[in-house]
């Protein structure tokens, strides 16, 4: 099965150290997520343990055998990439058919697993269709389908969705989730978005560049963030970070409140502000707060129906339980 | 992508091409530059090894050289004045809206397809021909003295063939570039009022300085050695006797090895500094 | 382009186009033309447009007199030979260099692309002393490897800019897939570059086929192609307008068509890949 464990695992380009050496268990059976800003080293650390580049330094073992020194199709890992990759001049048949070509199956075995997988994916009639002439969500279907009649070990997303518009993606999301409850494969996923992260996967790890931040559930890092990176990274909108003599006065030199653990109060309060942009979603109103005595303006997450309007003065109240405090190398305090 | 094992097995993927055109450039040019340095006429069975710099001081000293390098760059800077003035005239031309732009475009680059050596004959004897040439008859139309092209003014005359067999490349290449050009970026210089001929300046012209590098480059490259037109047209008589055509006289019509060989060799030099500066601009637009 | 354009506008860009266009096709065309004229009727003074009787006589002369059938065959078995033997060479190079590229990799294509520049006289006598020494002046094969090494670096070029546009992760996902290299190349590079291929193999047929130094000088008459074949007509005793004429229609035709029926895979090849 598919239990991937990365020992001291260390990537350098040339002079350039991109993943200094990092230990990281991944169980069988687990969704993890790589989460972290464009060029933390999250897809470069997907390549290392897929085999597309080899390692400077440490050990990759799959299922307790080591795999270092393997190549990518020895590995049993099947990998979508976020341009597809599909091949062009191939029917969707073919494409879903070409790793177990090149692992010379049986035929009869090819097309039964052909034909279920088309049926999960809903891509029983295009499978005679080139790539082309396909949609976005299709052609990743496609290449969906074209790692899971592998039956690998773990599956392997790069960046999967970000191709695709913003309905698409919430429907694929879904769809990778599902995919995820049926099989019970480990999965390992690339995405610099957050929401993904949190929603989709049982274990996220935050990068920066190249260094792990932050293993844990969606959850644990929602609730008790490590270090001020990973508490402005998690969650959407961002927690606000406060510094200054607000901060002292809860002993800490960085304090976080997330947008939803302010109450507008009617007077009083902790802060008290004037309303900027306010974002009306119906559900949610997200009013940006302009404090005098912060550089920043504060998020405030409100309900649908508070009717405040721009230039309005708001007063605000952090919820004291919820208030996360950090020391001066922006780590926690517990 | 590139690990340990992908990175041996495309050493020895380059290899072949390497290896031939190693010994493509190396051998034979050993043996010119062996031979630039002795007393060689085999017509007059005169071997003698070793004659120090002799043929290059009589190559270089020669009359024939400098004129030959003066004609070399007269020819190839003035076919790639015509062929690019011409290319990006003609392809904005072909870029405007017409009827039977495909019937157009195979009619312009149908010279491209035609033989050096039919193009310098069709050229010489159907069109410049003295006595029956049809630019005689044109001339005497209008009432002029029917004009001798070819030994009047012979580099003209060749740069006029040449230049006319390599258009068709110079155009398609910037009508490419041309068709390239997003049109919102004109509409955008409309918007702010930039007149037609400032447009061009602008923007389409700095937006084909790529296509034109490459058109300077690879047309050097080709015109450098341009040879079977002045063979047949005037033979490297009348002074259109480029370098090329002066070091072929040399070695195989009066025979003599040795100084003809010192003449190649001086080629491939001057040759290299052309290249050196061509090949910084190339090197840079591989970059992009 | 969402704008209307008035047909006035339309039509006047039509004539100026065709106009030039004809300009530049004309001497193709006179030589088409007199081709079928007489000798008297091809120098006529003034000259014959279209109407005049039309004659086949001099292609037969042409035929009769000269050995149009070898200088073809030669022509074909060189421009083609040259250029498969360079594919061969040039596919995996051009590979290597675009899939795994290495810090050397823009030096060894700029250097290959420098020995293009090397001036064909600077090797002159030496090529035709080692063509004599092993007997093979005047022969196809050694047609066959010159031109194959004259255009190596601009097939390798070419293989190279059209290998680049394709993409990485295509490769890559054959990797993971299970594809060992051969597979690699045989289930997915091959296919995606053979639109690519085909355009340079035909720009370097057509460079080959109009090759006219080393063609000149490396051959007199068995491996005589359609270059040389027509260089003899430069003689005094072929100054006769139709029949040139003829012979010249013969000698680019073959190639004029192919051009014409590949324009497309051609414009592509013709830039050379450099220009997109």
């Amino acid at each position: 099965m598919g239990r991937i464990t990365l020992d001291k695992v260390q990537k350098k380009f040339g002079e350039v150290e991109v993943i200094p050496p990092l230990d990281l268990t991944i169980e069988d059976g687990e969704f993890v997520v790589f989460v972290g800003p464009s060029g933390c080293g999250k897809s470069t650390l997907l390549r290392l343990i897929a085999g597309l580049e080899d390692v400077s330094g440490g050990e990759i073992r799959i299922d307790g055998k080591p795999a270092t020194d393997l190549p990518p199709a020895k590995r049993g890992l099947a990998m979508v990439f976020q341009s597809y990759a599909l091949y062009p001049h191939m029917s969707v048949r073919k494409n879903i058919a070409f790793p177990m070509k090149m692992a010379g199956m049986d035929q009869a075995e090819q097309d039964r697993r052909i034909a279920k997988a088309a049926e999960a994916l809903n891509l029983t009639d295009y499978l005679d269709r080139r790539p082309g002439q396909l949609s976005g969500g299709q052609r990743q279907r496609v290449a969906i389908g074209r790692a899971i009649v592998r039956e690998p070990a773990a599956f392997l997303f790069d960046e999967p969705l970000s191709n695709l518009d913003a309905a698409l993606r919430v429907g694929m999301r879904m769809e990778i989730s599902e995919l995820h409850s049926t099989l019970k494969t480990t999965m390992v996923y690339v995405t610099h978005d957050q929401v993904e992260a949190m929603t989709m996967a049982d274990k996220i790890v935050v990068l920066r560049a190249g260094n792990i931040e932050q293993v844990g559930s969606p959850l644990e890092l929602y609730k008790a963030p490590r270090n001020t990176f990973v508490a402005g990274f998690i969650g959407s909108p961002k927690m606000n970070l406060l510094t200054g003599a607000i901060a002292d006065k809860h002993n800490a030199t960085t304090i976080g409140i997330r947008p939803e653990h302010l109450d507008v109060v009617e007077s009083g309060g902790t802060f008290t502000g004037r309303v900027g942009v306010a974002e009306h979603l119906g559900s949610d109103t997200f009013f940006h707060v302009h404090i005098p005595e912060m550089s920043e303006p504060m998020t405030v997450r409100a309900g649908g129906e508070v009717g405040l309007r721009h230039g309005d003065t708001i007063h605000l109240e952090p919820r004291a339980e919820h208030i996360h405090r950090f020391d001066a190398q922006g780590l926690r305090i517990a | 992508m590139a690990t340990e094992h992908s990175k041996s097995s495309a050493r020895l993927m380059i290899a072949p091409a390497v290896f031939v055109l190693l010994v493509w450039m190396l051998v034979p040019l050993c043996m010119t530059l062996y031979f630039s340095f002795a007393d060689y006429r085999p017509m007059r069975g005169t071997f003698d090894a070793w004659i120090g710099f002799g043929n290059y001081a009589s190559f270089l000293t020669s009359s024939s050289f400098l004129s030959s390098v003066m004609v070399t760059l007269q020819m190839v800077a003035g076919i790639l004045l015509i062929t690019i003035g011409g290319g990006v005239a003609l392809a904005l031309l072909l870029d405007q809206p017409m009827f039977g732009q495909g019937i157009v475009r195979i009619l312009v680059i149908a010279p491209f397809f035609v033989m050096p050596t039919v193009s310098a004959l069709v050229w010489k004897n159907m069109f410049f021909n003295v006595d029956n040439g049809l630019f005689s008859y044109l001339w005497k139309f209008f009432g002029a003295q029917p004009y001798d092209f070819l030994s009047q003014s012979p580099l003209l005359s060749i740069v006029v063939i040449v230049a006319w067999q390599w258009l068709p490349f110079a155009t398609l290449i910037l009508l490419t570039a041309v068709q390239s050009l997003s049109s919102e970026q004109l509409e955008a210089a409309e918007m702010d009022g930039a007149p037609g001929y400032s447009r061009f300046w602008y923007i389409i012209l700095p937006h084909l300085s790529r296509a034109i590098t490459v058109v300077i480059l690879i047309q050097t490259i080709f015109l450098l050695s341009i040879f079977a037109e002045i063979f047949v047209t005037t033979n490297g008589a009348f002074g259109t006797r480029t370098l090329t055509y002066l070091v072929y006289q040399r070695v195989l019509e009066s025979q003599n090895i040795g100084l003809g060989s010192a003449g190649g060799i001086v080629a491939v030099i001057l040759a290299n500094v052309v290249a050196i500066f061509l090949m910084r601009i190339v090197g840079k637009n591989l970059d992009t | 382009m969402a704008r209307a354009i008035s047909n006035r506008k339309k039509i006047m860009w039509t004539a100026l186009s065709w106009g030039i266009g004809l300009l530049i096709f004309f001497p193709i065309l006179w030589t088409f033309l007199t081709s079928f004229k007489s000798e008297a009727t091809a120098i006529s003074d003034p000259p014959v447009w279209f109407f005049f009787d039309w004659t086949t006589q001099n292609y037969s002369d042409v035929l009769e007199r000269s050995n149009y059938p070898l200088a073809l065959m030669n022509s074909i078995i060189i421009a083609v030979g040259s250029t498969l033997l360079g594919i061969i060479i040039a596919v995996p190079a051009a590979w290597a260099m675009a899939f795994v590229p290495g810090k050397k990799t823009k030096d060894v294509l700029l250097w290959m692309l420098s020995t293009k520049m090397l001036p064909a006289v600077g090797v002159l006598y030496p090529l035709v002393l080692i063509a004599k020494y092993f007997g093979v002046m005047d022969s196809r094969i050694l047609l066959i490897v010159v031109l194959m090494l004259i255009n190596l670096p601009i097939i390798v070029w070419m293989l190279y800019t059209y290998f680049r546009e394709i993409p990485g992760e295509i490769l890559e996902a054959a990797r993971m897939d299970g594809a060992g290299l051969k597979n690699e190349i045989i289930y997915v590079l091959t296919p995606m570059a053979v639109p690519g291929i085909a355009s340079t193999i035909l720009l370097n047929i057509i460079l080959a086929w109009n090759e006219a130094f080393w063609t000149i000088i490396l051959t007199t008459v068995n491996a005589a192609p359609l270059t040389k074949f027509i260089s003899s007509f430069s003689a005094p005793e072929g100054l006769f307008y139709a029949k040139l004429s003829a012979a010249s229609i013969m000698a680019i035709a073959p190639i004029l068509i192919m051009g014409w029926f590949s324009q497309k895979q051609l414009v592509r090849g013709l830039t050379f890949g450099a220009v997109k």
